[in-house]
């Protein structure tokens, strides 16, 4: 049996965009926005002590792989996770689940998939992927970065599915066992709004929510004292975790407006929900705008303005704190 | 964002794909649009290319010199550095540092020849010979 009747999807962002295909195969149409919100997997942290390729760790979502996990636990669906001790013992597991007509999820390496054009191969070892049908020795694979479903060949897919090094995916297979069709997602996505607003506001640590983007400020004023090169390189950093990595633009913030505006609707067109959306929307405006700053000062010649772009992310971060505020209003009585 | 601003910049950095990107259409619901780029992405990808490009070049041209090994220019080529080769071949960073002499690189056993040679997507003939590149080193 082939699972020809798999329907590709274009999303912004591959975990997110994998959950909500695999689910939709599985029996349960939620929207990619949903499964995102629902995971709580809207953030923001800085790791200044782990760096990636020189630079520190930039983050606009929780940690890879923790869409799947919350999307399990958080609408008590089964789903099996399947790691491999090898490439062959890899292979051949998918090999059994095609053959049964599964359609599963893989997590993989971004470099060594050959579909992806050299602009778009970097290094990160947490991609996901769908994988529906095998033809000869080619794979069927619904990548959901992608307009259309693509093919790759059996021994890069491999390679890539067991790449060594940082968050390595070795050879990670994963697919719902059961998918009750019953979901009364309400409760589920109260608790999502308050986990991400708390999140957000609460946190102890300078490393994520609204504390960690107030030392990224800080550390933005002390490029002034460093090689301008080095400095360019860092505030491009930052605006390629915002926008280059699958995000829907404005890190994650236009599908988080997304999600809310989705929930207001279950919830008989909730005020606050409405209000929320619009905030969180104009919200990642600001984020674009702080963007194209910074695009900006790497283009030109001129003494680079750490000042302004440092307040710039505060007061991103003080409209942020004003729209988790406001989730937190949300509590889904009418 | 609405829907008719969102960036149509045909970025080269897409390679002629479409990104999904969220917006708000005319009636009011936010949705995917496609994007063909936006100048903004567009420069600070190319500045991270343009950033591994001089390495494997700077790289490049130290090797032809004689003062660095193969090894060390595939590893750059191949948009790594130091701590992702350690990451991805388990060896320790000071062994792999001895590897990049020309001269320790020429006795290196074919069985840790071949686990570079993995890492880097490279065959291990490939990894001992520096490929011809017209590459300025003056």
């Amino acid at each position: 049996m082939i699972a020809t009747d798999f329907k590709h999807t274009h999303s912004a962002h591959c975990e997110s965009g994998v959950m909500a295909s695999l689910l939709r195969h599985y029996g349960l149409n939620l929207s990619e926005p949903m499964i995102f919100g629902l995971s709580s997997a809207l953030t923001f942290a800085y790791l200044p002590f782990v760096k990636i390729g020189g630079m520190p760790l930039v983050a606009y979502r929780t940690l890879p792989k923790s869409i799947i996990k919350n999307i399990q636990k958080n609408l008590k669906i089964k789903m099996k996770l399947e790691n491999f001790s090898n490439k062959e013992k890899g292979e051949n597991r998918l090999n059994e689940l095609l053959d049964e007509g599964k359609v599963v999820g893989a997590q993989s390496s971004v470099y060594w998939l050959p579909y992806f054009p050299p602009e778009m191969r970097f290094h990160f070892n947490a991609h996901n992927l769908v994988i529906f049908a095998k033809e000869a020795d080619n794979y069927l694979i619904s990548d959901p970065v992608f307009e259309h479903s693509v093919e790759c060949d059996r021994a890069s897919l491999s390679k890539a599915r067991f790449a060594k090094g940082l968050m390595a995916p070795k050879g990670l297979l994963y697919y719902p066992t059961d998918v009750p069709t019953d979901i009364d997602i309400k409760p589920a996505i109260i608790k999502s709004i308050k986990k991400t607003a708390k999140s957000m506001l609460n946190t102890p640590v300078p490393i994520s929510g609204l504390k960690a983007m107030k030392s990224l400020a800080k550390s933005i004023l002390k490029l002034e004292s460093k090689d301008t090169r080095y400095a360019k390189l860092y505030l491009g950093h930052i605006v390629r975790m915002q926008e280059e990595i699958g995000t829907g633009g404005a890190g994650f913030r236009y599908i988080y407006a997304s999600f809310l505006q989705e929930s207001s609707l279950l919830f008989e067109n909730d005020e606050t929900l409405i209000e929320a959306s619009k905030m969180m929307l104009e919200v990642g405006d600001k984020w674009r705008e702080f963007a194209l700053m910074i695009a900006k000062s790497i283009r030109s010649k001129k003494e680079i303005d750490f000042k302004a772009i440092s307040k710039m992310l505060l007061f991103i971060c003080d409209e942020e704190s004003k729209v988790y505020k406001k989730m937190l209003e949300f509590n889904g009585n009418k | 964002m609405d829907i008719n601003s969102v960036p149509q910049d045909d970025s080269s950095t897409y390679a002629n794909n479409k990104k999904a990107i969220y917006a708000k259409s005319e009636n009011g619901e936010i949705k995917v649009v496609g994007s063909t780029g936006w100048n903004v992405e567009e420069t600070v990808t190319k500045q991270a290319l343009e950033d591994l490009e001089h390495s494997a070049h700077t790289a490049y041209c130290e090797v032809k010199k004689g003062i660095k090994s193969p090894l060390y220019y595939y590893m750059y080529k191949e948009r790594m550095d130091l701590q992702l080769l350690h990451e991805t071949t388990s060896f320790f960073k000071w062994t792999i540092r001895r590897d990049f002499r020309p001269e320790i690189f020429k006795k290196i056993s074919n069985k840790r020849l071949s686990v570079y040679a993995d890492a880097l997507g490279k065959t291990i003939e490939e990894l001992q010979v520096l490929e011809d590149i017209d590459y300025d080193c003056n």
